[in-house]
């Protein structure tokens, strides 16, 4: 049976480890490759790196702290942020991630989805939504963009939808109102994405402790659990994370872990 | 010391060469990356990963003449390890795009049936039908990280060497010969991946140990189009 994955997210900017709170106050939490090298040996299923800063002229950076990680760390590792193009996505491909996230650039040209799918197989596609409640419309998120600045009017659920029947082969969903709060997922918005589509889906933002990642599955019918802040400030180790998910009848990989 | 036996790392574009490379390189091998046919010759053995669609893989594979090179290199008794598409390849033909494959062990690639989710993506157990060196100090149901929509169901099913279920059940390891393959990763898969990879380098230093497995299936010959027949040697 699958297992259920906990995901580390690391958001780089400049080659650096960052972390803020709902996309803002940005602090130093250290060098990427080690950082996902010391997530790796603690259990991480998966490593994700989000370049927050994805300023076009800083890609390399981005390039060297993929290809440094992928040479040490044996863990899928999935890459985001700025991505804008094909050419931009073989690149950091070949650097050494096994999957790319689109965002911003998915928005802007749905086809990129289609195209990047056809070109590299769907399972290297990731799309990242970034939502927010609508003001006066409960049970209705909206869709954000270039990191939370933009609102692009979209529905959640209708992107998320459209973005998989395109050739997404995972959804990666953020609640912009719940990051780095650790006041728990926003469970009705992961219910209402996940009854909708048919591809994996990686809760993000809230996590605040196990039980958020229990109920992020078990309730929000997430397929992995994403969280930054509460493992870069060893509020919860993975370990703790995935015991407490274990023992609510959840299969996880259970790692005799060093660290 | 013992040697670093020398593998050529198949490069056609589908595939994360960084990962796999560095893989087999903390496992104890040589990796020299080819990507045009005649480069393949004269390794000790092979490695093709790779992930993605297998028409247009196996157009650069004809392209560069990767494709008859591979198949002559796996005839003549070279070990050959295919990870996710690159053991996909190795079949007849795929229901994902109808493209012909490379052939070497019969066999058809289909649609995961019956999956909850698709792409199959997480860590899943990996369960052997019978002992291969290939999986030697991995607890018999120990997960591997996966990562695809498709797998190839060999038609012999001597040829099957591990089993996972994701809706249904599929062939996530192969052997036939000196030919094996694993639809996951192991050069993802952590501890037990990096296992894995150890013990293929392993048997191509030691090519003796082929035969030993070999003996213990001796109804590979007569498989259907029994290609690697001369793989025994």
């Amino acid at each position: 049976m699958l297992l259920r994955r906990v995901i580390p997210c690391l958001d780089v900017a400049a080659g650096r480890v960052v972390k803020g709170t709902r996309f803002r106050d940005l602090r130093d939490a250290g060098d990427p490759a080690e950082l996902a090298e010391r997530y790796a040996a603690a259990g991480a299923d998966e490593i994700v790196f989000l370049d927050i800063d994805a300023a076009p002229q800083r890609r390399g950076t981005l390039l060297d702290v993929v290809e440094r990680t992928a040479r040490r760390v044996f863990v899928p590792l999935t890459v985001g942020g700025g991505v804008r193009s094909e050419a931009e996505m073989k690149a950091v491909l070949r650097a050494g991630a096994d999957r790319v996230s689109l965002n911003t650039a998915a928005v802007a040209d749905p086809g990129l989805i289609r195209r990047s799918a056809r070109r590299f197989g769907r399972q290297c596609v990731v799309v990242a939504i970034d939502a927010r409640a609508r003001e006066g419309a409960p049970g209705r998120w909206e869709v954000l963009v270039a990191g939370g600045r933009r609102n692009t009017g979209l529905d959640t659920v209708d992107w998320a939808r459209r973005a998989a029947d395109a050739g997404a082969g995972e959804i990666l969903l953020t609640s912009i109102d719940r990051d780095g709060t650790r006041q728990g997922f926003d469970l009705p918005l992961l219910r209402a994405v996940s009854g909708a589509i048919g591809v994996p889906l990686v809760a993000s933002g809230g996590a605040g402790s196990p039980a958020d990642m229990v109920a992020a599955i078990s309730e929000g019918g997430a397929d992995a659990v994403l969280a930054a802040s509460i493992f870069h400030r060893d509020v919860h180790s993975i370990a703790a994370v995935k015991a407490a998910m274990s023992r609510a009848g959840i299969p996880v990989r259970l790692v005799d872990a060093a660290a | 010391m013992t040697t670093r036996p020398r593998l050529a790392l198949v490069d056609y574009g589908a595939g994360n060469l960084v990962s796999v490379g560095r893989a087999l390189e903390v496992a104890g091998a040589e990796i020299r990356a080819v990507s045009r046919g005649p480069d393949v010759d004269g390794f000790d053995g092979i490695v093709v990963p790779g992930v993605g669609a297998s028409a247009p893989a196996m157009a650069v594979l004809r392209r560069t003449g990767l494709e008859p090179a591979l198949r002559e290199a796996v005839a003549s008794g070279v070990p050959y390890l295919g990870i996710c598409l690159g053991l996909q390849l190795v079949f007849e033909r795929s229901d994902e795009d109808g493209a012909e494959l490379l052939g070497l062990v019969p066999g058809v690639v289909r649609l995961l049936a019956d999956a909850p989710r698709l792409p199959h993506i997480g860590w899943n157990a990996v369960e052997r039908l019978r002992e291969h060196p290939l999986f030697e100090g991995v607890k018999p149901d120990a997960p591997f990280y996966f990562v695809h929509s498709y797998a190839g169901e060999p038609r012999a099913t001597e040829a099957a060497l591990a089993t996972t279920e994701h809706g249904s059940r599929f062939t996530s390891a192969v052997s036939v010969g000196r030919l094996v393959g694993v639809q996951f990763h192991p050069e993802r898969s952590a501890e037990d991946g990096l296992r894995l990879l150890e013990n293929y380098v392993g048997l191509v230093r030691e090519p003796d140990r082929w035969t030993e497995v070999q003996g213990r299936r001796p109804a590979d010959e007569s498989a259907p189009g029994a290609v690697l027949s001369g793989a025994g040697r």
